[in-house]
């Protein structure tokens, strides 16, 4: 009795979470199926008539794809630039006497906590003087700098991993130190390598903030940005909102449902080793 | 180790810190130094005359800002404290073996993923006060009934801070559940065979034993609710009547919209005072446990 009690519960609590999870992005994003009256209707129109009008005018009319475009090149610039440099960093925090790496460390860690809005002003001033503003790399050296945190910190924890022997033995071999550490020891850094390239990307794909205050150009603007300055004529284009915002989800949900291990390995990296 | 090495692990360190120095420490600085100065964005002819304190002083007696800065303490607050409740109960439920824990993890990570503005847009769409879900909900078709959510200053800071715990109350349950994971089963066994119920069991093995984790959690959330910008610029551009005036779209303002940087600067300098003394105890808690970890 008590058996069947507890695994009542257990279900429903499932149920209820997944509910809570799931169920308002689902219902807004079913709106993107809908038609204009079925959108506003009250009572609400449980499914939709899978018309696919507004997809068709968030491409057409509000031209999503150019969006999608610039969150590309700019979130999949971002993430090279951050995980190669991160690596480069990491490995040395890793190797460097630890009087020297923790001094190091906390500094890079503290830039992590740091509010956008304290460097949004010289930043874009910055930006200004290099005539860098409405370009992509103006936005992608700032994601770099917000984004290399995080991932100095996992590969960090990677690399003290892997034993230093490895490298001694690479440089017995004849091995440069720069050769070892390419050929012997990123190699075995790829799944390190790889969760700090998926919270990268995830980042730099979401960040509404500085691409607002950079991207001013409708030409250069990324997905999030132009999703949140949608302007119908009269009402409030909910339809094509939906839409853009399934297209820019779907990515993310793919990821998500891929590597959710290796996603929440990185976050939490840290924050409960030892 | 010898000189050369370290040498060649410095020089695999310069291109970070040097992007670091450019685009976070050196703007932060800079922040500080136009804080003390009158500048106007449009009217670049004035140039920038050092004014010493007058935009601090200012600040403190500007009544928007002391409000923004009340909204946010209580945005900041609100959304901490119920994120770290049901992520705790949904790191619970989650620790618990049962058939598709896997999918449902993931169900749980996707609030996490979606970017905020999509979802700020959904609970747009969602609290609308003509066809939004909330009122159907609440009131079926009486639509006389229907609550402007978004347009009353008493309901929609409420709006934001159910539409943030959405969002990221998932991020928290991680966190802790992560903490959960280390906790060897030996104690929970032990702890069965001397008699102790559910309660007890949470109460002496759990809670303590998950609170570091939980510490961890309470100030990253702090710090991450501390900078809420795109919710509030998205769902009600800081209004009705600055009801969501939050700290940073305030700085933004002042800064962006209406040209003051030197007065913006002062804004900005204030948040980052602020969590400069969150991040330094998050930094001196996390940093400590990743240092004990590497030397393990």
């Amino acid at each position: 009795m008590k058996r069947l009690a507890k695994t009542v519960f257990l279900v429903a609590g499932v149920l209820a979470v997944a509910v809570f999870s799931l169920g308002p992005f689902l219902w807004f994003v079913a709106a993107a199926f809908k038609t204009p009256s079925e959108v506003t209707a009250i009572p609400p129109e449980w499914f939709p008539s899978f018309s696919m009008a507004f997809f068709q005018s968030a491409v057409t009319r509000y031209g999503i794809f150019r969006y999608l475009l610039n969150s590309t090149v700019v979130a999949g610039a971002t993430t090279v630039v951050t995980v190669s440099l991160g690596a480069l960093a990491g490995y040395a925090l890793a190797r460097l006497p630890r009087r020297w790496s923790r001094v190091l460390l906390m500094g890079v860690l503290a830039c992590a906590m740091f509010p956008q809005i304290a460097t949004a002003g010289p930043i874009w001033r910055f930006l200004r003087l290099l005539e860098w503003l409405n370009t992509y790399q103006g936005l992608i050296l700032p994601y770099v700098a917000f984004t290399l945190p995080l991932s100095v910190w996992i590969l960090t924890l990677f690399f003290r991993e892997l034993p230093e022997d490895l490298e001694a033995a690479a440089l017995v071999d004849g091995c440069t130190r720069i050769g070892a550490l390419f050929r012997v020891i990123l190699p075995l850094s790829a799944p390190g390598l790889f969760t700090a390239a998926i919270l990268t990307f995830i980042y730099a794909w979401n960040e509404f903030f500085l691409a607002l205050l950079i991207m001013t150009d409708p030409a250069k603007q990324t997905m999030p940005v132009g999703i949140a300055l949608f302007q119908g004529e009269y009402t409030i284009p909910w339809g094509e909102i939906a839409a853009a915002s399934l297209i820019t989800t779907a990515p993310l949900v793919l990821l998500v449902l891929l590597f959710q291990q290796r996603i929440v390995k990185g976050l939490s990296a840290g924050a409960v080793k030892g | 180790m010898n000189q050369m090495s370290h040498r060649f692990y410095l020089l695999l360190l310069l291109p970070t810190l040097l992007v670091l120095l450019l685009f976070i420490a050196g703007p932060v600085g800079q922040s500080f130094f136009l804080s003390f100065h009158r500048m106007i964005i449009g009217l670049p002819h004035l140039g920038a005359p050092f004014i010493g304190l007058q935009n601090y002083q200012e600040l403190l007696n500007d009544p928007v800002a002391r409000h923004s800065l009340w909204v946010t303490l209580i945005f900041v607050g609100t959304t901490t404290f119920f994120e770290l409740l049901i992520g705790l109960l949904l790191a619970l439920l989650m620790h618990r073996r049962f058939p598709g824990r896997g999918a449902l993890r993931a169900c749980v990570l996707i609030p996490w993923a979606i970017p905020t503005v999509v979802s700020a847009q959904m609970w747009r769409f969602l609290f609308n006060d003509a066809y939004g879900m909330v009122n159907y909900a609440m009131f079926g078709a009486e639509t006389s009934a229907y609550i402007p959510w978004l347009a009353l200053p008493s309901t929609a800071l409420f709006s934001l801070i159910l539409a943030d715990i959405w969002k990221t109350a998932s991020f928290a349950a991680l966190l802790i559940l992560a903490g959960l994971q280390v906790i060897p089963d030996e104690l929970y066994q032990a702890a069965r065979v001397d008699g102790a119920g559910t309660w007890r069991r949470f109460r002496h093995i759990t809670w303590p034993l998950i609170l570091p984790a939980l510490l961890v959690a309470l100030l990253f959330r702090t710090i991450d609710a501390f900078r809420v910008f795109d919710l509030a610029f998205v769902m009600t551009q800081g209004g009705p009547a600055d009801a969501t005036n939050v700290l940073q779209l305030y700085g933004y303002k002042k800064m962006f919209v209406e040209g003051w940087m030197g007065y913006g600067s002062a804004v900005s300098a204030c948040i980052f005072a602020i969590i400069l003394c969150l991040a330094v105890a998050y930094v001196r808690m996390v940093g400590r446990r990743l240092l004990e970890a590497g030397t393990g």
